[in-house]
């Protein structure tokens, strides 16, 4: 196991730096002057000097480089432009609101998948399996950007049931966490089908069975547990791409969180703040990833096994 | 596993959506009622109606003629990013499983490297950079996209190669690129084919998601994402304008995925008989 958690640290170590590089590199790829086109055409020129110094533009590329990772190290990812704040003063204001959303999607996905996927194993290729197969393509095809605005209007104007946008209490959370976790409860609910199916053919099954335990359960305690080893991975890898989804969530229903704040940052040409909010994002996404395989690694003696051998 | 008549449906249902929305694409020209940057600003938002099936938009152009023209830019996208991600997936896929040895592990963490890094974020943020173009969202899309076909593909490869019809191309002393082309390619090519069309709902619903967010084609060329974005302020006074693009979008990714999905199902029996064969 220890050898195991050593590469996999190493690894995520290497891909931290590789984010931080690109991160870093992005300023660089904008074609043309980047201080420029952030205060746009009309700036004055001792505006445009100042500012470039004070993002230290001015610098050869390998002093920004290592001042910028210096300054990650520390915490420091420079000032927003627009904001004129500190970058990580404002991603840990917006952070937690990403946090709920997804924590919040991820559970309206489960309460769709988990009973859902059940059935559809049970009754194989009964009305319930094709039902829900149908369903979760919809929902894997469904636009996130076009289903919420469509529940705004259903259940936010026409019924009036939902607050339209703003983070203000629990009432607002429902629709964003239903338009965000759609496409997941689809997802979810095939993997479980597909991994309960598999073990539904098992000796142990039987055995339950044969010491009197009613089918359903024997398939929730026996069969799901088992069953649910690759669907923890899957749940912790979503959970990830979560993350990353509530950009366009966050921008249709105003919430305020990090995906929303990087989409203000990219119109406003805010690139400190662009930067700083990939890298959170980013960041996270291989941290989750990395607490995902270490689970599973947990769970399940034989991945670290494979993984070493 | 049993095939019902609810399998074939999704097959059926899947390619019929894609033909259709295809033939819409091509025939554009020909379907469109109405020039699709024409402006009528004093009919601006008017319901759908005999005229405008679909209504008109915010500067009161034909919702349908710009949803016909948008559908070339969501396929025109979608394709180019397939050929593009799909060719150079397959290349470095079939090298990797082929060569094995320390390429293959090169090639493979280059993979998981690609793999961390959140897929969408970074094609909004090398966007957000690049500047708002189409060829810059085809270049993020491909970047993050090529990595799946490659994993597809050299799994099969791998697999393949030690079938007996490989093992005795290789003993008749037939060069590798001519095994890997003529003898492993084309046995790989149904599992591509799956992989083609469920990436190709990705792109399509990537490219919309960017031109949503204002990182894609750029006006007056019709978005169908950035249709939706601009009908988003006029939910109350006129829904038409999310709504249809919307539809569009669904039923063009639906159709993609429906088709992936169906293809599975058909292909899994002709993947049994090749063991079969070889066994």
């Amino acid at each position: 196991m220890t050898a195991y958690l050593l590469r996999r640290l190493a690894f995520v170590l290497l891909i931290g730096l590789l984010v931080a590089t690109l991160v870093f590199s992005l300023v660089h790829l904008i074609p043309g002057d980047p201080v420029e086109i952030m205060l746009g055409d009309s700036a004055q020129r001792s505006d445009v000097e100042a500012l470039r110094r004070d993002l230290g533009l001015d610098q050869s590329l390998g002093r920004q480089y290592v001042a910028f990772m210096a300054g990650l190290a520390r915490g420091d990812l420079g000032r927003s432009i627009h904001f004129r704040q500190p970058v990580t003063r404002l991603l840990l204001d917006h952070y937690p609101a990403t946090l709920e959303l997804a924590l919040a999607s991820m559970v309206v996905a489960l309460l769709v998948a988990v009973p859902l996927g059940i059935l559809a194993a049970l009754r194989r290729n009964g009305a319930v399996d094709h039902g829900s197969r149908f369903l979760a393509l919809l929902g894997v095809s469904m636009p996130n950007f076009w289903l919420g605005p469509m529940l705004i209007l259903l259940f936010a104007i026409q019924f009036d049931m939902f607050p339209v946008s703003g983070r203000s209490g629990p009432l607002s959370l429902v629709l964003p966490a239903v338009t965000l976790g759609t496409a997941l409860a689809g997802l979810l609910t095939r993997m479980i089908r597909s991994a309960l199916g598999e073990e539904l053919h098992r000796g142990y099954l039987q055995t339950a069975r044969a010491k009197g335990l009613g089918r359903l359960w024997a398939v929730v305690r026996h069969a799901f547990r088992n069953a649910s080893i690759p669907v923890v991975t899957v749940v912790g890898l979503q959970f990830g791409t979560l993350l990353t989804g509530a950009i366009i969530t966050e921008t249709i229903f105003a919430w305020p969180g990090l995906g929303r704040l990087i989409i203000q940052a990219i119109h406003l040409r805010d690139y400190p703040l662009v930067q700083g909010g990939v890298l959170a994002i980013a960041l996270s996404y291989v941290m989750i990833n990395l607490l995902t395989d270490l689970t599973y690694a947990a769970l399940d003696p034989r991945i670290r096994l494979e993984k070493s051998a | 596993m049993s095939r019902g008549a609810g399998r074939h449906l999704v097959l059926i249902t899947g390619g019929l959506l894609v033909v259709v929305v295809f033939a819409a694409a091509l025939l554009a020209p020909l379907l469109a009622p109405r020039e699709h940057s024409s402006q009528t600003l004093e009919r601006r938002l008017e319901s759908p109606s005999a005229e405008h099936p679909l209504g008109l938009d915010e500067l009161g152009r034909d919702i349908l003629s710009r949803l016909l023209w948008g559908a070339r830019v969501s396929l025109g996208v979608g394709l180019a990013v397939v050929v593009l991600a799909g060719g150079l997936g397959t290349l470095i896929g079939a090298v990797a499983g082929f060569v094995g040895g320390r390429i293959d592990g090169v090639l493979m963490r280059l993979c998981d490297v690609v793999l961390a890094f959140p897929g969408i974020l970074l094609a909004i943020a090398l966007v957000a950079v690049l500047g708002p173009a189409l060829r810059h969202v085809v270049v993020a899309l491909v970047l993050i996209g090529w990595v799946s076909y490659a994993r597809l593909v050299r799994g099969q490869v791998l697999q393949l190669r030690e079938l007996e019809f490989v093992v005795a191309a290789r003993a008749g002393g037939y060069p590798p690129l001519r095994i890997l082309w003529r003898h492993l390619l084309p046995n790989v090519l149904p599992v591509l084919t799956v992989q083609a069309s469920l990436g190709m709902a990705g792109a399509v619903l990537a490219e919309a998601s960017l031109s949503f967010l204002g990182l894609g084609i750029q006006p007056p060329t019709p978005s169908w994402g950035a249709m939706i974005d601009a009908g988003r302020s006029h939910l109350l006074d006129a829904p038409h304008l999310a709504l249809f693009p919307g539809l569009a979008i669904l039923l063009t990714v639906m159709g993609l995925n429906f088709l992936g999905d169906g293809l599975v199902d058909y292909l899994d029996p002709r993947q049994r008989r090749l063991y079969e064969r070889s066994g």
